[in-house]
């Protein structure tokens, strides 16, 4: 692993977890992509090509510059570019809080995909509840804007995010629930603050 | 801006002309048995020869692309603010060729050129001529030029769709396709306008039947009409109430039929320089051009179909202002590509400028494409 590398897991804790459920040569979507930094990352590890949709001017230059196909279009009105089933697996990436409308671009993700990769900021995490229970929104690590500032519209827990699951009739694969970069098993949705899944239809 | 001293421009240009001996067959089942296609080369060709980028151009445009002649400093080439050194398409790094397309009246063999058949100009026999066929003889040039592979072809609107042909016509020998402002094909909407434009031509008294050389005129109001048409549809209606809002031209309403708003004197003069400058024979030509691309209709319709062949990275850009070829459009090339798993890029550019928007030089779109550029290995 190059420093590079080692510096880009530090700063994003779910891009491992999330190349170690992508297999090798597996055609990838990535959903609010950035700078494309998980594209590189996918295609350096499992040699996974992709394509990333971004709507942000600054990091859809990024990721030209990155040399990662993006696709400038607004994941609010669907996905409706791409055909049914024409990916292995759609990944969401700490971008299902910043979102409208959750639940459609959930079932855009599993029509799109085989399979669809989540992860979001856990609110359920002991330090965002204690902060509301002191009568403030959360400020923290995985959670870095003041309430006014925020591109964030909707939070969710890990219980919440199940629920949801179960009402859109996803199946649960995999979970993955990180502190620090650290798994955590006991209490996840207290002592995790962010939450990877891997899911499919039924 | 492009004083002979900018650095960042080209310089002093001179066009250049490839005679063919060889006769092409064109589409619509004519064969012209020999041609001229006029051109323009900045930088160097590298060794390897890895480095050409084709720049097709749209409508009205020619291969004078960037730089400007020696003996007409004014005379600006159409994407000077894209191509030159330092420039997103940098000649310092880049062969850049402009290349002119067939049936032009700038230089390459057009409807005024002389027919081999009878000594005078082709006039209404000049062919139509399709942008498949402006790629056939735009491959010749490059065959000519030593150029077996482009690093990329980029155009603009209907250049667009010549950087798009060069992927499905010769998919071994173009890198990257870079399809700006384009469709796939237009909508009848699309067809009506440039119908209305022909009309316009047609319907002139001094058309002739096409046959006005000889009688040494020109079909000026036809031409001016085509060329209003097409100047209400190249902006958009936000970059026209910018430009223009309600200015009166003469402080107060005229109550006659001389021109009273400002965009009606922009819309004449638009067309007394258009008419001066450009043939209608041509203009004919390039919009039924227009109207008949379609790389989907062999194919059953199926666009997806049509890109299987292609083996290019594509670059595709739109402009939210653009409504003459609207995103939408844009979206249905970039849809076709990824069901057919191609290597793609898309950007939609929240420019104001309507389909001119390729043309200005917006700081998004011009990093993108400087981005792009540079991502591109020779």
């Amino acid at each position: 692993m190059s420093a590079q590398e080692r510096t880009l897991l530090a700063a994003r804790p779910d891009f491992a977890a999330i190349a170690q459920w992508v297999e090798r040569g597996a055609r990838v979507l990535d959903l609010g992509c950035g700078d494309g930094s998980l594209l590189r990352y996918l295609w350096q590890a499992r040699q996974a090509p992709g394509y990333g949709v971004e709507i942000d001017d600054e990091r859809v230059l990024a990721c030209v510059a990155n040399d990662v196909n993006v696709l400038q279009v607004d994941l609010e009105s669907g996905l409706s570019l791409f055909a049914d089933g024409s990916f292995d697996c759609v990944v969401l990436s700490q971008t299902l809080q910043a979102m409208r409308h959750q639940e459609a671009i959930l079932r855009e993700m599993l029509r799109v995909g085989r399979e669809a990769i989540v992860s979001f900021p856990n609110f359920g995490h002991w330090s965002a509840r204690f902060q509301v229970a002191l009568g403030r929104m959360p400020v923290s690590e995985t959670l870095p804007y003041e309430w006014y500032d925020t591109p964030n519209l909707h939070h969710c827990t890990i219980t919440d995010f199940e629920d949801l699951c179960r009402k859109l009739g996803f199946r649960i694969r995999e979970r993955l629930v990180l502190h620090q970069g650290r798994p955590i098993t006991v209490l996840p949705n207290l002592f995790g603050s962010l939450a990877v899944y891997r899911c499919t239809a039924g | 801006m492009n004083a002979p001293h900018d650095p960042a421009s080209v310089g002093a240009v001179t066009a250049q002309k490839a005679s063919f001996d060889a006769p092409i067959k064109l589409r619509g089942g004519a064969t012209l048995p020999a041609y001229d296609i006029a051109y323009e080369t900045y930088g160097e060709l590298n060794a390897a020869k890895s480095n050409a980028v084709l720049v097709c151009h749209a409508l009205n445009a020619s291969h004078h692309v960037a730089g400007f002649y020696a003996n007409e400093k004014d005379n600006v080439g159409w994407w000077d603010n894209l191509v030159g050194p330092g420039k997103p398409l940098d000649t310092r790094r880049f062969f850049v060729v402009g290349s002119n397309y067939l049936g032009s009246c700038f230089g390459s063999t057009g409807p005024a050129s002389p027919n081999p058949a009878t000594g005078r100009p082709w006039g209404a026999d000049f062919p139509v001529v399709t942008v498949e066929d402006w790629v056939e003889a735009q491959a010749r040039l490059a065959d000519r030029l030593g150029i077996e592979r482009f690093a990329a072809v980029i155009g603009g609107s209907l250049g667009a769709m010549q950087a798009m042909q060069w992927a499905l016509s010769y998919p071994e020998r173009v890198r990257h396709s870079i399809v700006i402002a384009s469709a796939a094909k237009l909508t009848p909407q699309n067809i009506a306008f440039n119908e209305v434009a022909r009309q316009a031509i047609m319907t002139d008294p001094d058309f002739h039947g096409g046959h006005y050389y000889e009688k040494g005129v020109v079909p000026v109001r036809g031409l001016r009409i085509a060329r209003m048409i097409g100047h209400i549809t190249y902006l958009s209606g936000e970059a026209m109430a910018e430009k223009f809002g309600r200015l009166l031209r003469r402080g107060a309403l005229g109550f006659d039929f001389d021109t009273d708003f400002e965009v009606e004197s922009y819309l004449r003069y638009q067309g007394d320089k258009f008419s001066t400058y450009f043939d209608a024979n041509t203009y004919l030509r390039i919009t039924k051009a227009l109207d008949y691309y379609d790389p989907a209709a062999d194919f059953g319709g199926d666009l997806s179909a049509a890109m299987a062949r292609a083996k290019a990275a594509f670059l595709v850009v739109s402009f939210k202002s653009d409504w003459r070829f609207t995103p939408a459009r844009s979206r249905e090339i970039v849809h076709a590509l990824l069901d057919q798993r191609k290597i793609v890029s898309y950007l939609e550019i929240d420019a104001p400028g309507g389909h001119d928007a390729f043309l200005l030089e917006d700081p998004r779109y011009h990093s993108a494409l400087r981005a792009y550029f540079a991502s591109i290995d020779l």
